[in-house]
């Protein structure tokens, strides 16, 4: 049995010119310990897709479909009940760390106030823990700096107090949503080290959420590509980046920035759907080198083709080589 | 923080000055004057009188004699209406009832307006928000001097509860519809603040992390979401708060409570130079204090605020 098991999950948002599918019919398996990489761009439902598992979706959000954690079905739980899987079970890193934190509260406060509330902790046991934990982050004084509000940190290191806020409950699962995205690059690097530190030692599942597939490369075992809300291909990564089997993929990596010689950027021709109403097709084909009819009028079933591998395209790239 | 405050008051000094003078001038440069009114005074008894409170002299020196008195001795001068009452007398009899009714109603409007918003903000959309929206536009569109005759019409006429007018410390009974009066408007500003703030916060990513901490949403409310959700209210209340505990010339005269709001509409018309001009600083004096009290609540509130 799969730790986290997510299966047809549907993602809507009521808005004034309709409802918007934000994602659409996703599935996967997360195991115990594994490394998860979704990866597409903005837009792409990824971050939704994140929030719907923990409840976290905005107001006007409706999610449907199943989400098993241990076998246990926990979407759209009663708060009370989410209450004691969040951040104790399943915790999450945000995107944006200058403002995920919240600028009136101290550190301490912030941090201590997940300890009371999930390990029944005194104030006082729970700001020690929370030393320890910006300790394994590698917050420099972190027995006096917790002490600060998040403005008194940089940007880099408040998102390393994201993390270690994240981590307190040592949690089974850590969702990651786009965790270096509003870090500068040297940053991004440090950050993603020591994401992959903590995570070896600590021995949880991380699902990462990214546009950046060099992210993914470094960090994670097995990737899902998303476009448009729905699952494009799914594999282990080394398949992923040496054969790319669909063509948004396909058209992800050429558009990656590359040190070897002679080779050039080529960016995917064309803008992201439009999400408002129901899809039909294949969302990407507007864009797509190797459109064909059917492509518009029928989203391709997601399968497996390979071992672990799997794809939803009417004509994947090995067919049209062949 | 002590060195902010000591700047912020010593900047109130000229503040004041300006205030004072341009005040002086308006006041002066308006037509008519003190002793002008229907029935024709003899010229020589107005040379007189003028000569009595100084208006002969030009208006530098009024200016400077008034200032000098105001700061010297801490006399705001005679009344030029009330032949035997000083503004300082005016100010002492009228003040307390206008601090007493208007700290209520601010208590009131805030405390019913915070909650008022707070609720609607977090039940959007339900019959619950629907409600406090309406209250509050009720509240909003109903001017007091439409307010005060129906409360008596109410309270005195019909069901005999409470005085119809008049003022006593000693028994609220004759506080309770001057308050009611006074707030509902202000609490009506207070929950529409309130309430767009809170969605405004409630919206906020700091807010989805409190929720991913699983922490019950009583807490989210009460601990990440009212402070910043209250920042909005407090720079209105601090305005608000000066207006309030200077009376209300609707209360004052519907309820004959006996406050300065009417001694300051009265004076204006009367052009009681003296008693207007005393109020007006009174005015601008809490004003002043109250804008710093407000810097110093932000500050409080608002880490990334140091003085």
């Amino acid at each position: 049995m799969a730790l986290l098991d997510v299966r047809d999950l549907n993602v809507r948002f009521a808005t004034q010119e309709g409802a918007v599918h934000a994602v659409n019919g996703v599935s996967f398996a997360l195991e115990a310990g594994e490394t998860l990489g979704i990866v597409g761009e903005s837009g792409s439902g990824k971050s939704q897709l994140a929030f719907s598992i923990l409840g976290l979706l905005a107001a006007n959000g409706r999610a449907s479909g199943s989400v098993a954690f241990e076998g246990r079905e926990i979407l759209n739980l009663p708060e009370a009940q989410l209450n004691k899987i969040r951040a104790d079970r399943i915790a999450m890193v945000f995107q944006d760390p200058m403002t995920a934190l919240n600028p009136y509260m101290r550190i301490s406060d912030q941090m201590a106030e997940t300890l009371m509330q999930h390990k029944g902790l005194s104030k006082r046991d729970a700001v020690a823990q929370a030393v320890v934990m910006l300790d394994a982050v590698k917050i420099p004084d972190a027995k006096n700096r917790v002490r600060l509000f998040p403005h008194e940190f940089s940007g880099g290191m408040r998102q390393r107090v994201m993390i270690a806020m994240a981590l307190l409950c040592k949690p089974d699962v850590l969702i990651a949503d786009e965790p270096t995205t509003a870090l500068d690059v040297t940053v991004q690097a440090q950050i993603m080290d020591l994401l992959g530190e903590l995570r070896r030692e600590l021995g949880m599942a991380t699902v990462l959420i990214t546009h950046d597939l060099g992210v993914v490369a470094g960090f994670c075992e097995r990737a899902i590509v998303m476009y448009g809300g729905q699952v494009m291909e799914q594999s282990p990564i080394d398949p992923l980046f040496a054969q790319p089997t669909h063509p948004y993929t396909r058209g992800l990596l050429a558009a990656l920035p590359r040190l070897d010689a002679n080779s050039t950027m080529t960016p995917i021709r064309g803008n992201p759907p439009n999400m408002t109403g129901a899809p039909t097709g294949c969302p990407f084909c507007p864009r797509c080198d190797f459109v064909e009819d059917i492509c518009a009028v029928k989203m391709p079933p997601l399968t497996t083709f390979a071992a672990g591998r799997a794809r939803a395209c009417h004509r994947p790239i090995e067919e049209v080589a062949a | 923080m002590i060195v902010y405050i000591l700047k912020r008051l010593a900047i109130a000094v000229p503040t004041l000055l300006v205030l004072i003078i341009a005040s002086f001038l308006l006041m002066h440069a308006a037509p008519g004057g003190p002793f002008t009114s229907e029935r024709q005074v003899p010229p020589e008894v107005l040379a007189n009188l003028n000569a009595k409170y100084g208006l002969d002299q030009p208006l530098w020196k009024q200016i400077a004699t008034y200032l000098s008195n105001v700061v010297m001795h801490f006399d705001f001068g005679p009344s030029f209406t009330y032949k035997d009452r000083s503004v300082n007398d005016i100010i002492a009899q009228g003040f307390p009832v206008t601090l007493t009714y208007g700290s209520l109603s601010f208590i009131a409007a805030v405390l019913v307006g915070v909650s008022l918003g707070v609720t609607a903000a977090i039940k959007r959309n339900s019959w619950l928000d629907y409600f406090a929206v309406g209250i509050s536009i009720g509240a909003q569109v109903l001017p007091n001097f439409v307010m005060a005759p129906i409360l008596v019409l109410i309270f005195t006429l019909t069901l005999h509860w409470l005085p119809g007018g008049g003022w006593s410390f000693d028994d609220p009974r004759f506080w309770i519809m001057p308050v009611v009066a006074l707030s509902t408007s202000y609490m009506a500003s207070i929950a529409r603040i309130t309430r767009s703030s809170m969605l405004e916060v409630l919206n906020s990513n700091h807010i989805r992390t409190a929720r991913a901490k699983g922490l019950p949403s009583r807490k989210i409310i009460l601990r990440h979401a009212l402070k910043p959700a209250l920042l909005p209210v407090i720079s209105y209340l601090g305005p608000a708060f000066v207006s309030m505990i200077t009376g209300s010339v609707i209360v004052d005269v519907y309820f004959t409570t006996g406050g300065i709001g009417k001694s300051f509409v009265d004076s204006a018309l009367n052009r009681d130079y003296a008693v207007m001009m005393g109020i007006t600083i009174l005015l601008g004096t809490l004003t002043i204090l109250f804008n710093l009290v407000v810097d110093i609540i932000y500050g409080w509130i608002d880490p990334k605020i140091r003085y």
